[in-house]
């Protein structure tokens, strides 16, 4: 289980506050305005900046202080997720071991994981031979070998058409309860959140609240999901 | 109505090209054919062939492996005066040559730092003359430049990818090998390209610490052909090679691609988790500390040494110092004004025109004019208008590049716009246009005035004993061994130098919106 407890993250007047926990397993999205702090609420849980105040723990751990790779998280990012110079296999291997020197065991791991995301037989293929969605899956191939308990999805699939999204948000959601892996996904598309999550995380107005259950937020919006929506 | 707007600035680029074009075209032709041909090509000549290929090789490897390590520091630390330290790197590309080279005198040269400290210690002493002063003195202006182009390559990786990086567990050796070494590989030739590309050219660093017949650029042998032999067949003739040889450099590095700019690179710094180790803090410390040592070390010599003289310089140098003044405004103003004229065409044509003035020498463009005019007048009571008209054409290339980028935004952004409020010819330049670019403008011609200030180029070839820039004084001064007189010369020049850039570069960004 992941806690943010008492986190408060401040930058040139920019504010996030952050104070909850979420369930092992569970599949949440983090939705609200632009600029609020998205991205911001997973830089923090994935390590990349460090909160002025509170703790960040996992089962109890105090994990704060934890560089990046030692968390239990893998990141998929709104651009950048894969190395140009490196094939799709390659690319893949990095979240085995860095030093792309794998054992037969993890050699099999990878081309397992290639072929869970539908990419056997593009495996020497480089990224820029690649179409956006294969992108997307060679990308979601690494995330699965790095094996973390937490996913952690910053829009990485905003670049693809409505159904190629709804079709890799499918994907991850089949592959995470597979593996029971907790999946927090940044969104700005309210039906995304509705489609894939059981819970949402609203972040409006310096806050980060509580995860709720998705059905129950929507049916009643609190103002500031209100507000965003626009339907008030 | 968007269409007259283009015609206009169309044809007032058209003639610019057509004029900087004959500026270039002319001289050359006047070369050839003055020419004498291949079997006055003597054993020294090629001697001068090779040794500045040699030169230029070894400036090359030298500054950009040294720049590495050093580009690799400054993008991954962040200290306080970190951009003091980048715009320290812009220093010595406006430094004049016959400065920095004093002031290299001053560290390696005879009674220099090194010696002095090598001779305490009972060690042989060194000689800053030839070869290795040569590339030394390379070095020393090209490895900033080199640190600057790669330091844009550091910044250019995007944040993710470390994100990525750290989230993957990445050392600083996956690093090297999986994000920073397949930028190097893109980069490296590129920079590797255009510090060879300079040195070809180096005409005021090699007079100063080559010389002799093992130590002689062509493009001294120019001006010893002309000066000392006064063989202008001789002279036209190494003025040909020297073209053919850049010209063919320039080609390759036009068809590998974009050459590097010369923008400043100073972005922020990508927030690094690969770095943190103790024995890389010290290593990027060590690197930075050495580095300006280096660069910095020359300069605080000069003005040491200078500072006492200043006030008490010889007439002459005064005088020099005015005539570098006045030329370097007028260069400044023509080179601006045709730079504008070029990149409104925003065409390709207009880069590849402003390229052809980086790879013409001065001393080939000299030589052509100095025999296009000697028939009618006396060249040399031309010395400092033609010191003028070549220093705007050298500029040239750094200004286009400097501001036909921003020119191309500024129509990008704001060109429709305009279009459809009817803003055109000369209203669209003071209400649209200039307010744009004025930042880059300010820098363009800083850096015009400053290059033009401290040349040391065609007016060696031009001047009598009666007329001097102030570069050309300060080395008459060391050559008369003067160096007090020289040092403090030298210190008023720097000083000139480097105040011309401040207040164009300030009236630039006053006032500019962000």
């Amino acid at each position: 289980m992941l806690t943010l407890e008492n986190v408060r993250y401040e930058q040139d007047g920019f504010v996030l506050a952050a104070d909850f926990s979420l369930e092992p397993e569970a599949r949440v999205a983090v939705i609200g305005p632009s600029g609020a702090g998205k991205s911001t609420l997973l830089a923090l849980i994935g390590g990349f900046i460090a909160p002025q105040r509170g703790r960040v723990l996992w089962q109890g751990q105090d994990i704060t202080k934890n560089a990046p790779s030692a968390r239990p998280v893998a990141n998929l990012f709104q651009e950048g997720n894969l190395f140009p110079h490196l094939s799709v296999y390659e690319n893949a291997a990095l979240g085995v071991n860095v030093s792309l020197r794998l054992s037969a065991a993890e050699n099999e791991r990878v081309m397992g994981a290639l072929e869970r995301v539908g990419l056997k037989g593009y495996e020497a293929r480089k990224p820029a031979q690649l179409s956006g969605g294969q992108a997307s899956r060679a990308a979601l191939a690494r995330a699965l070998c790095q094996d973390k308990p937490l996913l952690l999805l910053d829009e990485p699939f905003a670049a693809l058409g409505p159904a190629l999204r709804r079709e890799m948000l499918d994907l991850v959601g089949e592959i995470a309860s597979e593996h029971r892996r907790a999946v927090l996904m940044v969104s700005h598309e309210p039906r995304d959140a509705k489609h894939f999550a059981q819970r949402v995380i609203v972040v409006a107005d310096g806050v980060a609240e509580a995860p709720r259950e998705t059905a129950e937020l929507f049916a009643n919006p609190p103002r500031a999901l209100k507000d965003y929506l626009g339907d008030g | 109505m968007a269409r007259r707007a283009v015609a206009i600035s169309k044809a007032t680029s058209a003639v610019t090209a057509a004029l900087v074009l004959l500026l270039v075209l002319v001289p050359i032709g006047a070369v050839s054919l003055r020419a004498g041909w291949p079997e006055a090509l003597v054993v020294a000549d090629w001697a001068a062939l090779k040794f500045t290929i040699l030169q230029a090789v070894l400036s090359a490897l030298f500054s950009a492996a040294l720049a590495v390590p050093v580009a690799r520091a400054l993008a991954r630390r962040q200290f306080y005066g970190r951009g003091a330290l980048v715009l320290l790197m812009g220093a010595p590309f406006i430094l004049p040559v016959i400065v920095a080279v004093m002031g290299l005198l001053a560290v390696f040269g005879q009674g220099g730092f090194l010696n002095e400290g090598l001779s305490a210690l009972g060690l042989p002493r060194v000689q800053i003359y030839g070869l290795h002063g040569v590339v030394l003195a390379h070095v020393f202006f090209n490895l900033p430049l080199a640190t600057r182009l790669l330091l844009q390559g550091w910044e250019s990786i995007p944040q993710e990818r470390f994100r990525l990086a750290a989230s993957l567990g990445m050392g600083p050796r996956e690093v090297m090998r999986r994000l920073e070494l397949p930028m190097l590989k893109e980069r490296l030739p590129a920079v590797l390209l255009v510090v060879f590309l300079i040195c070809l050219s180096s005409f005021a660093v090699a007079l100063t610490l080559g010389g002799g017949p093992a130590a002689t650029t062509l493009e001294l042998a120019i001006y010893q052909a002309f000066h000392l032999e006064f063989d202008l067949g001789r002279a036209a003739l190494l003025a040909l090679v020297q073209l053919a040889l850049v010209l063919g450099v320039g080609l390759i590095a036009l068809q590998l691609g974009r050459v590097a700019g010369f923008g400043a690179g100073r972005g922020a710094v990508r927030q690094r988790w690969d770095a943190g180790a103790r024995w890389l803090r010290v290593q990027d410390g060590l690197v930075l500390g050495l580095a300006v040592l280096f660069i910095m070390l020359p300069l605080v010599m000069v003005a040491v040494r200078g500072a006492g003289q200043v006030l008490s310089l010889p007439a002459s140098a005064w005088s020099a110092a005015l005539a570098s003044v006045i030329i370097a405004l007028c260069s400044t103003v023509l080179c601006i004004a045709a730079a504008l004229a070029l990149a409104s065409a925003q065409g390709r044509a207009a880069e590849v025109i402003g390229l052809l003035g980086l790879a013409i020498s001065p001393l080939v463009l000299g030589t052509g004019l100095f025999l296009l005019i000697n028939p009618y007048a006396s060249p040399q009571a031309l010395a400092l208008p033609i010191t003028m008209l070549v220093n705007a054409l050298m500029a040239l290339p750094f200004a286009l590049r400097i501001i036909a980028p921003e020119y191309a935004r500024a129509e990008a952004d704001f060109g429709q716009l305009a279009d459809a409020l009817g803003l055109r010819g000369l209203a669209r330049m003071r209400r649209m246009i200039w307010p744009q670019i004025r930042a880059s403008l300010g820098f363009a011609a800083g850096l015009a005035a400053a290059l033009s200030m401290g040349d040391l180029g065609v007016i060696a070839l031009f001047a009598d004993g009666e007329t001097a820039t102030l570069p050309l004084q300060v080395y008459r001064l060391m050559g008369a061994y003067r160096m007090e007189a020289a040092a403090g010369a030298a210190l008023l020049l720097v000083m000139l130098s480097f105040g011309l850039f401040a207040v164009f570069d300030w009236g630039g960004r006053r006032g500019a919106d962000a």
